[in-house]
């Protein structure tokens, strides 16, 4: 059902509350932060006296101030709090401070002495590799014989593919609110994706017990992988400073030191080499992966894991080799972010069919089509999974036809034919995105819900909401279970105290996870109410049903209210936990073989473009989309999931552009500067659809599927579609190198470097000659 | 808290306190700090948190407000979105604030607008919400049944990170097919209760705070900055306010001019076009698109709809930022700026006001009163581009805006300027020297595109490299040259999108 958002009519009206809009107390403090401008050197000395003199300051907190533990990092401890004496990126937090209200914060924050030592600093991929400067140890993966193969394919190609990170720009910046609490506890109020880390964080950083912390979190203002591992720092330096001064504290960033202080999307790139036949056939490929992690380790590992586990995308690998280089550099600390690895892997791979198939001027779509994972054969991928649900052949065939493909491609031949200055552009790209978190021991939920004796019901469950519609979802499910009307099941915020150890709402699997938890809180419930109405009417347990909020047991129909009383005054718990674990998965990450997934998402988009071969504008003209949700449980959802995150991918694609000078600072820190797509950038054509009749053939909730991040990826089409755009200005035979993002600079240095090309006129590269 | 300015005023009758609308009542502010945003005053006084910081730079939107003010001709009211966030409190005096929590009924019904929003599956997060609720809102008051070029075009300074932007479009679009609310509808817009509550705000003294200066005469703003040359000329503030909001300045004492009706006017005279200071760059931009169609699509890329609500076109000029992509287009219509200094006026050709980065031909105490556009001449071809990363609301890589007369085949006239290249707006003199007097065709356009090298060394930055500008302001001749030769042609992706909006 199409249910609007929970929370609607609260947005709409400004009545919806985030952190900053609750109400605090009048001895409520305001916090900020202090910020290394250097990319890395030692701290010779940190005088805050100046910042403790301002006006409105009450504390300063610095390394020393922290009671235990001055780290954040979730998988390796190795993200301070505030910087210990050598500071590793510009825009690192060197201390926090207290003040009165939030201008006076910010305004003593700028006050600090800051002494450094410079050290050399290393700003990027290359500079990483050379320098073999690592956060994690390189990851290989091999099928097959991919250098032999190789050796013997009839074509071969070589390239590079570059792409550059992304900032989540949720709307909302990172906040938290640390209230001290009776006998040494500390309330939090934190926009988090993860609050059973926040709490952790802070119990160690405060030299807590866990039971002493309490994280809550009703909504966020956008979290995208943001606020997955990112919060945990605001919300310890939050503690750190309440912890110091005796008083709430609220740590709320403004947009610059949040665009500079916290990790983003990793930038990749990609040195590839391919061996493939006659018909675009891959046969052999080897890839080397490196990207940019930043300054520690943060969630890089696993990022980089799933970039090396999306790199076959839809797409059957028989002889392939994989090296990921995991890059330790001096800048911000890259982490999740919707895609989680996958879209940079993705990339990579259909820019690489994408140059075969300019290589033997092949309609690109066609190389993809071919190259598709089987159904009986050719149906394992590269780690081991039988690929069981393949739909990928007939979503894309169904795309094809319902978007024109075929006809339009040859319709901007002929426009590309007629018009030197406008160039258009068309390409189809598919999406397969495994679903679960590659840890495996993530892959668990609880829930909790309530039933008051008027009948209504109060649900909460470890999962978080940041706009992605979860609430609307478990509660959509739960009052399917107990048969009450949406509007009996009321959703409340996240909290530590009622749903413990919990994991991330992240890798696309809230809904899965959440969902199943809740419902089996539901239907514990239900059990019982049914046992009191068949024991009230004699009649079979069995013959019970609810719906539309009565109770049916035999010739007798009960509001819902009714039984729920009627339970009560029998003295039955209206109350229940659920627990979910998803079952199936399980991989060996030593051997990189196992089934990490428990099932694919799939989707497929048509974009086309036109491109100004002048300056390397670029306007999107129209989007085709076809996704697969399973059985859908919110259509309406789904497809604000589907457009947000294709248009978002377009965003990391093509405008967003992260920017550092020589001096490894970040200049692109704010909206004025660093572009994110507006109402323009939606195309003026479109058509959004969900695939149906395809419920998800593993027992997921109702049979849905994840989809969260999965659209993200089908932004890809954007970017080559540009690439078509920009190829229509060479000779055919030549790949295009067109990096990303597609700015209008990298753009017409694609165009110009093809034709240069063409000029230049070369004869096609021909590795070896084809025997066949 | 700044500084009380030293400013002996001629007369005494001063409002001491600022004074606007808020949902039927007038709210008195005492003790306004001079630099309090509308959004700060929202938030953390009034308590009303539905308005969102985004940004505090005015570049998201998620702070938009609407802002009422007395219809200068007609008994209604004008209606305009703006950012809160960089908008100064004692600036609103004497007009309305709405804001996303005035729009429902008491019942709690939601406007057509909220309404639209809940039911086209509008929001996600929510957070970008109110600020897309307000915009939407000041088109409804406009335009209840809008194109969606419209809607675009209103949204086009809202960043919404979660929808992809469809589903508002829609709502948009939909807004007027929902009955009319008894709050705001479009007639209470035009015959507003409001009106009769502004008259009596209405101020006809200048306003005075501690660092905060508002007379209503050029002559007290001349007065006033003779007094002080220390004291800044503050307009739309949608610059001055990121000094505050961004750089944590303390801001000298402020003249604002935005109450000075003198400055508000357009005049159309025999020469050509007159705008005062405080004219907003909404009211600017339309009037210099009806005499020159050619900039349409700079005047719609042009910051965004709330940002040309409340900066004004001199306040771009003064500014004079090495990329204010009003400049170069000013300067190739050979506009004059009209300068005052205590009592004396002078005019100065726009390309001399600059003389290095941050520095310009101003005297102490000495301001802009208005900027003066020719007409277009006969014979003259114009255009004006502007290449950023972004379509809507993005600070130019380059601007650039062209002039030229040809008679005869020959270039009789030329001024070729452009923004981002320099270190100031600046004309192009060798590429000029290299046409002028010269057949206009392709292979001049080619030896001009080559001079450039000598007009300019373009820097690197964010927002482009040296190489690109360069090339690309050849490349930009070369289009304003097909698009004088072969004006079918399309020549700028705008014009895929337009002929298919038209299809």
């Amino acid at each position: 059902m199409n249910w609007r958002h929970e929370s609607a009519h609260l947005h709409v009206s400004g009545r919806a509350l985030y952190a900053d809009d609750v109400s605090l107390a009048a001895k409520a403090l305001h916090g900020a932060f202090g910020l290394s401008t250097i990319a890395h050197g030692r701290i010779r000395a940190l005088d805050t006296a100046a910042v403790l003199a301002a006006p409105g300051v009450v504390a300063v907190a610095t390394a020393g101030d922290i009671p235990g533990e001055n780290n954040y990092g979730s998988i390796l401890h190795d993200d301070p709090i505030f910087a210990p004496g050598v500071v590793q990126y510009a825009g690192a937090p060197l201390f926090a401070v207290a003040a009165t209200s939030y201008a006076a914060a910010r305004k003593a924050a700028s006050r600090a002495r800051v002494e450094y030592e410079p050290l050399p600093a290393i700003l990027d991929i290359r500079a990483a590799l050379a320098a073999q400067s690592m956060v994690v140890p390189t990851e290989r993966l091999e099928r097959g014989r991919p250098q032999e193969v190789l050796a013997r394919s009839p074509f071969r190609l070589r390239g590079t593919v570059e792409m550059g990170g992304q900032d989540h720009f949720y709307l909302e910046g990172q906040i938290a609110i640390a209230m001290p609490q009776e006998d040494g506890g500390m309330l939090l109020i934190s926009s988090t994706q993860h609050p059973a880390e926040v709490q952790q964080v802070v119990a160690r950083a405060l030299a807590k017990h866990a039971n002493q912390i309490v994280v809550q979190c009703r909504r966020m203002g956008g979290g995208f992988g943001g606020k997955e591992t990112q919060p945990a720092l605001i919300a310890a330096a939050a503690a750190v400073l309440a912890h110091k001064a005796g008083r709430p504290v609220k740590l709320r960033l403004d947009r610059d030191t949040d665009m500079l202080m916290t990790g983003k999307r990793h930038d990749f790139l990609a040195d590839y080499e391919v061996g493939f036949d006659a018909t675009g056939r891959i046969l052999g490929l080897t890839v080397v992966l490196a990207s940019r992690c930043g300054y520690s380790a943060d969630l890089s590992g696993p990022v980089n894991d799933r970039a090396m586990l999306h790199i076959d995308n839809t797409y059957f690998l028989e002889n392939v080799s994989i090296i990921s280089y995991r890059c330790r550099t001096n800048t911000v600390s890259n982490t999740a972010f919707r895609g989680f690895g996958g879209p940079q892997g993705m990339v990579v791979i259909e820019q690489i069919i994408d140059a075969i198939a300019r290589t033997l001027d092949l309609d690109p779509l066609e190389v993809r089509q071919r190259n598709f994972y089987g159904a009986r054969s050719r149906n394992i991928t590269h780690y081991g999974q039988i690929v069981a649900d393949n739909i990928i052949r007939k979503l894309v065939a169904r795309l094809a036809k319902s978007s024109l493909y075929y006809e339009r491609r040859a319709q901007i031949a002929q426009w590309n034919k007629q018009h030197r200055i406008i160039k258009r552009g068309i390409a189809l790209t598919p999406v397969k995105f495994g679903i679960a978190f590659t840890a495996t021991m993530w892959n668990r939920a609880g829930a909790l819900v309530h039933v008051y004796t008027d009948g209504t019901v109060l649900l909460n469950h470890g999962g978080t909401e940041m706009g992605q519609g979860l609430y609307t979802k478990v509660a959509q499910i739960v009052a399917h279970e107990l048969g009450v009307p949406l509007a009996a099941v009321r959703v409340s915020a996240a909290d530590t105290a009622k749903v413990p150890n919990t994991s991330a709402s992240a890798a696309s699997s809230s809904t899965d996870l959440n969902g199943k938890a809740a419902q089996a809180a539901a239907q514990a419930i239900r059990a019982r109410l049914a046992r009191v109405a068949a024991e009230t009417c004699g009649v079979d347990i069995s013959t019970v049903t609810f719906r539309d909020g009565r109770v049916f047991a035999g010739q007798k129909c009960f509001t819902f209210a009714e039984v729920v009383q009627l339970a009560n005054a029998a003295r039955i718990s209206l109350s229940s936990t659920g627990y979910y674990r998803t079952p199936k998965i399980g991989w060996d990450r030593k051997s990189w073989q196992g089934r990490p997934f428990l099932y694919f998402a799939y989707g497929a988009a048509v974009s086309e473009v036109a491109v100004d071969v002048l300056t390397g504008e670029t306007q999107l003209l129209q989007v085709d989309i076809l996704h697969d949700a399973g059985t859908s449980l919110n259509p309406a959802i789904d497809l604000g999931q589907i457009e947000g995150g294709y248009l978002q991918g377009v965003g990391w694609l093509t405008s967003e552009e992260l920017w550092w000078n020589s001096a490894g600072e970040l200049r692109t820190h704010a909206p004025s500067t660093y572009k994110i797509p507006t109402a323009r950038d939606w195309p003026r054509r479109f058509r959004v659809e969900l695939l149906e009749g395809q419920p998800n053939r593993e027992d997921t909730i109702y049979r849905s599927k994840a989809v969260g991040e999965p659209p993200l990826m089908l932004s890809i089409s954007a970017l080559l579609a540009i690439g078509d755009a920009v190829a229509s200005c060479g000779r055919s035979g030549r790949p295009v190198n067109l990096t990303a993002p597609a700015t209008p600079e990298a753009v017409l240095r694609a165009v110009e470097a093809l034709a240069a090309d063409a000029a230049s006129c070369v004869e096609p590269q021909r590795m070896a000659e084809a025997d066949m | 808290m700044l500084d009380a300015p030293q400013l002996k005023l001629r007369h005494t009758a001063a409002r001491r306190e600022v004074c606007f609308l808020l949902d039927g009542e007038i709210v008195r502010v005492e003790n306004c700090p001079p630099t309090m945003t509308v959004l700060e005053y929202l938030r953390e006084v009034a308590h009303r948190t539905g308005t969102k910081e985004g940004c505090a730079e005015g570049d998201c939107g998620a702070c938009t407000v609407v802002i009422g003010e007395r219809a200068p001709n007609g008994s209604g009211v004008n209606y305009r979105a703006v950012n809160s966030c960089i908008r100064f409190l004692p600036t609103i005096d004497g007009q309305e604030l709405v804001t996303v929590e005035s729009l429902s009924g008491p019942d709690g019904t939601l406007h057509p607008v909220q309404q639209a929003m809940v039911d086209h599956h509008g929001s996600q997060c929510g957070f970008c919400t109110p600020g897309f609720v307000m915009s939407l809102f000041a088109l409804y008051l406009r335009d209840a049944t809008p194109s969606r070029d419209r809607v675009v075009e209103a949204l086009s300074g809202n960043l919404c990170r979660c929808t992809g932007y469809r589903p508002i479009i829609e709502a948009g679009v939909q807004m007027g097919s929902y009955p009319q609310p008894r709050r705001w509808s479009r007639a209470s817009a035009a015959t507003a209760d409001s009106r009769t509550l502004l008259e009596a705000i209405h101020r006809t003294e200048s306003l005075h705070l501690p660092g905060f200066y508002a007379p209503l005469t050029i002559d007290e703003v001349a007065r006033a900055l003779e007094t002080d040359p220390s004291s800044v000329v503050l307009a739309g503030g949608t610059d001055i306010g990121l000094w505050v909001t961004k750089q944590l300045r303390d801001l000298p004492p402020m003249v604002y001019i935005g109450s000075v009706s003198e400055l508000k006017t357009i005049r159309h005279e025999p020469d050509g076009l007159r705008v005062g200071a405080a004219v907003p760059l909404a009211e600017a931009w339309e009037a210099l698109v009806r005499l020159y169609p050619r900039l349409g699509e700079m005047a719609q890329r042009f910051g965004s709809p709330p940002v040309r609500n409340s900066g004004t076109l001199c306040g771009n000029i003064a500014n004079g930022s090495p990329i204010g992509d009003s400049i170069p287009v000013l300067i190739a219509l050979a506009a004059q700026v009209e300068l005052r200094c205590g009592a004396a006026t002078r005019y100065l050709p726009l390309e001399r006001l600059y003389l290095g980065y941050q520095r310009k031909a101003l005297a102490s105490a000495e301001f802009i009163v208005s900027v003066r556009i020719p007409l277009p001449s006969a014979g003259l071809w114009f255009s004006a581009y502007k290449v950023s990363k972004r379509f809507d609301q993005d600070i130019s890589a380059i601007a650039a805006a062209f002039a030229v007369r040809i008679e005869c085949g020959q270039v009789a006239e030329i001024r070729l300027a452009f923004g981002g290249m320099a270190e100031v707006a600046a004309r192009a003199p060798a590429a000029e020297r290299a046409l002028l007097g010269g057949p206009w065709n392709e292979a001049a356009i080619d030896a001009a595109a080559a001079r450039l090298a000598d007009d300019f060394t373009p820097m690197t930055d964010m927002r482009a490299s040296s190489a690109y500008r360069l090339r690309v302001a050849g490349n930009l001749l070369r289009r304003c040259y097909l698009e004088y030769s072969e004006p079918r042609e399309p020549a700028r992706v705008a014009d895929v999108v337009a002929a298919e909006g038209r299809e």
